[in-house]
């Protein structure tokens, strides 16, 4: 148990992506089934242990301590689960010879029934220490979170058996915790996992972007056009009775989007974007926000914004496995099948028609839905490959928007930007005339160049008015202030931001030197494109 | 006699009239003793200062050779008469030539404890409980949820990261007198022998430390001229956790920022520090000590002083002793 503590410990604190996939193959390396295969399905989610509520941890803690030293304790940290584990009494001289394992931990939580699964708590509680404290605590407690998305975790599966993650993915919805044989596959002590199960995740095929110069040595006639919507990419897999909506990246999202996976009666593997609304009228990206990071949606929600597929590939029909077909083949095949679908759920992802280059450079200017990101080339003569291969699928996105925000706050980075300011906020002007303030719309930490990157820093050690631990209030008024050009994606609104908006992907283009901070942009601007 | 006629806090800190002195003062005045060389409780400016030796040597390291007009060098465990008040100086274990102070007269014995821990620590002599009617305790971790770990535990755990992350530097943040030592000693009793790269703010007091027969092994400054930048992959390097955020760390490879304090319990304390690999390692004493300490030196009385007071007397409260917090100012309790 303990090996698993410091393991959450250590990963909510590491912020590199690469020091938690460290962290997490160390741990895989290190611990022995079925303590490593628990932690893993802890972290990405696929372990169930009856929940237990925060009043019961509470009234268990208060049963054993004086509530008035209880209350000081939860004020002062703030977080129920670390303050139940740090307080727990343990009972005096009762030093446990040993502390559970993972697996005990886990398989004691299982076993109780809901009428003693307090009881159950407390003594596996009794039996460990501080750090195993908050880890059992967090586990029936429920999420986590630790920062480590069952996509990283997959990741670092990969890394420790040197597999390509896509093996994983593929897999993944075959296995069940604790993962024995994956580990042995991956540790070279066995043969690869067989696909047994039905309605598996299979690899999905990425883009990459054009770059400069790209366009000029591809031949237009060599490629398909499509629009880019903006939506969720998913895979509708429906095999032997079994119906699965996939994410890109393999996780099962069928529990969010009831009303689209109840609509899949047929034997493929589609491949498409998930979006909101009907065919016939696409709604915009507001609308699909409404059904994003949901963990239950209500029958309202599913009337008033209804999930529907727009599919463009088809990976398997009927239990022929296409992917080896050219795209031209697979197109054709998918026409035909989608035709056969609910068309209120499903329809096809319409062709561009292009002559060359320019031409569709100014469909790609102007595009008929505000869903629309850009365009999308895949080439006629193109397999489905796993991964993203470079040549076959390229995406062309609309050039970003970009505003003139002026630099407010600035937080450390951490590795190695440790030493330097590299995490900005920055704000657009709001209010009347005369009395204008600059009110925060979005956080920045790439775009720059190193050069550009000691600039601000010490424009910010510089500039200077208040510190809060790891963050600098920078001075920023009419007449002061560094004038940041933020490039972004797009623009939701928000009532979690005070400026009721939200950036996507913001980055910084260009450090605006010249530029007076007055005469950065205002919220208006913000505002209008948000009612385009 | 009452206690608080024996000693009670004034705005130049706790005063004792009889005995006309002040326990480590906050602002300058004629006579002071001064319990250990941290500067919130050690200041200069006083005209006499009675303190152990080491604290003075410390004293005279951070504020030169003159920085009070007479200096008196107590002997741990000797009593010494001040106007006829009776004054000893106990070891503390807090920090090299850390001491709590007993005032005794008429018949009352009221014991100021400083700053001051249990667990163990090779840097300096451990804590002795007194006996007395008043106890004065420090309360910076008075907190029920402060549990300190053993100390060995938590510098296994950065062993094990800086042999996890070899092509790192891993920057232990810590306070230069006593903290840093502590660590640096740790480290040599958990079998590291490469140098200890340290920041130049630790030089003259690790070098004391060494002077006072403690060993820390070999000490480089991690200065650019010792090397470039790959020179510091998998080193071990100490520092103020102020100089951290400072460009002086830029000259190490993508380093893994550590503090070593006892409020690194608490994850959003670590969180919000930018902490990546906290060591709960503290020269104070932790929930666990100041309740058992309590109940060590008898005292009827207890006043707790610069930290979470109410948590502590509520526990003297419930365990049928008199308490009352000891509002005395100036004191910072980040100070570990």
């Amino acid at each position: 148990m303990n090996r698993f503590a410091e393991l959450l410990d250590r990963l909510v604190l590491t912020p590199s992506r690469n020091g938690k996939l460290t962290l997490l193959i160390d741990y895989f390396r290190s611990v022995e089934d079925p303590d490593r295969g628990l932690a893993l399905a802890a972290i990405t989610g696929d372990l169930s242990i009856a929940a237990v509520k925060p009043a019961m941890l509470r009234a268990l803690v208060v049963e054993r301590m004086d509530p008035v030293l209880f209350g000081y304790s939860y004020d002062y940290v703030g977080d129920l689960a670390e303050t139940v584990s740090l307080v727990w009494p343990q009972m005096p001289g009762h030093i446990p010879n040993r502390e559970p394992t993972l697996g005990e931990v886990v398989a004691k939580l299982q076993a109780a029934s809901r009428s003693d699964g307090p009881k159950v708590l407390a003594r596996l509680l009794d039996s460990a220490g501080i750090s195993a404290r908050f880890a059992i605590i967090k586990l029936v407690t429920g999420g986590l979170r630790i920062g480590v998305s069952a996509r990283l975790a997959k990741q670092a599966l990969a890394d420790f058996g040197k597999v390509d993650v896509a093996e994983i993915e593929e897999l993944w919805h075959g296995l069940t915790p604790p993962y024995a044989g994956l580990f042995a596959w991956l540790e070279g002590k066995a043969d690869k996992p067989q696909r047994t199960a039905a309605a598996l995740f299979r690899p999905v095929m990425l883009s990459n972007p054009i770059g400069d110069g790209d366009l000029e040595k591809l031949d237009p006639a060599d490629y398909a056009a499509e629009w880019k919507w903006d939506g969720i990419r998913v895979q509708a897999v429906c095999e032997d009775g079994v119906r699965r909506l996939y994410s890109r990246t393999g996780d099962d999202v069928s529990g969010a989007f009831p009303d689209l996976a109840d609509a899949m009666h047929f034997s493929a593997a589609l491949d498409g974007e998930l979006l909101v609304g009907e065919p016939s009228a696409t709604g915009t990206f507001s609308d699909l926000q409404q059904r994003l990071n949901r963990k239950t949606v209500t029958p309202k929600m599913q009337q008033q914004y209804p999930a529907f597929m727009r599919c463009y590939d088809a990976l398997q029909i009927d239990g022929e496995d296409l992917r080896t077909l050219p795209f031209r083949e697979r197109r054709l095949r998918l026409e035909a099948f989608v035709g056969t679908l609910d068309p209120s759920r499903f329809d096809l992802s319409p062709l561009v028609a292009f002559e060359d280059w320019p031409a569709l450079e100014r469909l790609r200017q102007a595009p008929p839905h505000p869903i629309i990101e850009g365009v999308m080339l895949k080439r006629w003569d193109s397999p489905y490959l796993a991964g993203r291969p470079k040549g076959p699928w390229f995406k062309w996105k609309r050039d970003p928007h970009t505003v003139d925000a002026v630099l407010m706050y600035a937080q450390r980075g951490h590795g190695k930007r440790s030493s330097f300011y590299s995490d900005y906020t920055f704000g657009v002007w709001s209010g009347p005339e005369g009395a204008e303030e600059l009110v925060p719309v979005g956080k920045a930490y790439f775009g720059f160049t190193d050069e550009e990157l000691k600039q601000i820093d010490k424009y910010v050690r510089d500039n200077t008015v208040e510190r809060f631990g790891p963050v600098r209030s920078v001075r920023a008024d009419r007449t002061n202030g560094l004038v940041l050009e933020v490039a972004f994606e797009g623009l939701n609104r928000s009532t979690r931001h005070k400026s009721g908006v939200a950036m996507r992907f913001p980055r910084i283009s260009r450090l605006r030197w010249d530029k007076p901070a007055a005469e950065a942009d205002r919220i208006e601007t913000l505002q209008a494109l948000l009612d385009a | 006699m009452r206690a608080s006629d024996l000693l009670h806090p004034r705005p130049e800190g706790l005063y004792c009239p009889p005995g006309d002195f002040f326990i480590d003062p906050v602002r300058p005045v004629n006579r002071a003793l001064i319990t250990h060389g941290h500067s919130d409780h050690a200041r200069s400016g006083h005209r006499s200062v009675l303190a152990t030796r080491q604290t003075l040597d410390i004293m005279g390291l951070r504020y030169g050779e003159g920085f009070a007009e007479t200096m008196q060098a107590a002997t741990l465990g000797e009593t010494m008469a001040l106007n006829g008040v009776s004054v000893t100086f106990h070891p503390a274990g807090h920090v090299l030539g850390s001491a709590q102070i007993a005032v005794e007269h008429q018949g009352l014995r009221i014991v100021a404890s400083g700053d001051y821990k249990r667990q163990k620590d090779a840097t300096c002599e451990p804590f002795q409980p007194v006996r007395c009617d008043v106890f004065i305790t420090e309360a910076t971790f008075g907190l029920p949820v402060f549990r300190h770990p053993p100390d060995t535990e938590e510098i296994a755990r950065l062993l094990k990261s800086a042999a996890q992350f070899p092509e790192r530097s891993h920057l232990v943040g810590a306070y230069a007198l006593g903290k840093a030592q502590r660590v640096m000693r740790l480290l040599r009793d958990a079998g590291y022998d490469r140098p200890i790269y340290i920041h130049g703010a630790l030089a003259k007091l690790s070098e004391y430390y060494q002077g006072q027969g403690i060993d820390l092994g070999q000490l480089d400054p991690a200065t650019v001229d010792s090397g470039g930048k790959d020179d510091f992959a998998g080193a071990i390097v100490i520092g103020p956790p102020s100089a951290f955020a400072d460009r002086w760390a830029r000259r190490f490879p993508d380093p893994i920022s550590c503090f070593a304090s006892g409020w690194m319990r608490i994850r959003q304390r670590a969180k919000q520090g930018g902490v990546e690999l906290p060591l709960i390692i503290s020269d104070h004493a932790d929930w666990d000590e100041l309740t058992a300490t309590i109940k060590e030196t008898g005292a009827e009385e207890i006043w707790v002083t610069h930290g979470r007071e109410e948590a502590l007397v509520r526990w003297c409260e419930l365990e049928g002793i008199a308490a009352r917090p000891l509002h005395l100012v100036g004191y910072e309790d980040e100070g570990d």
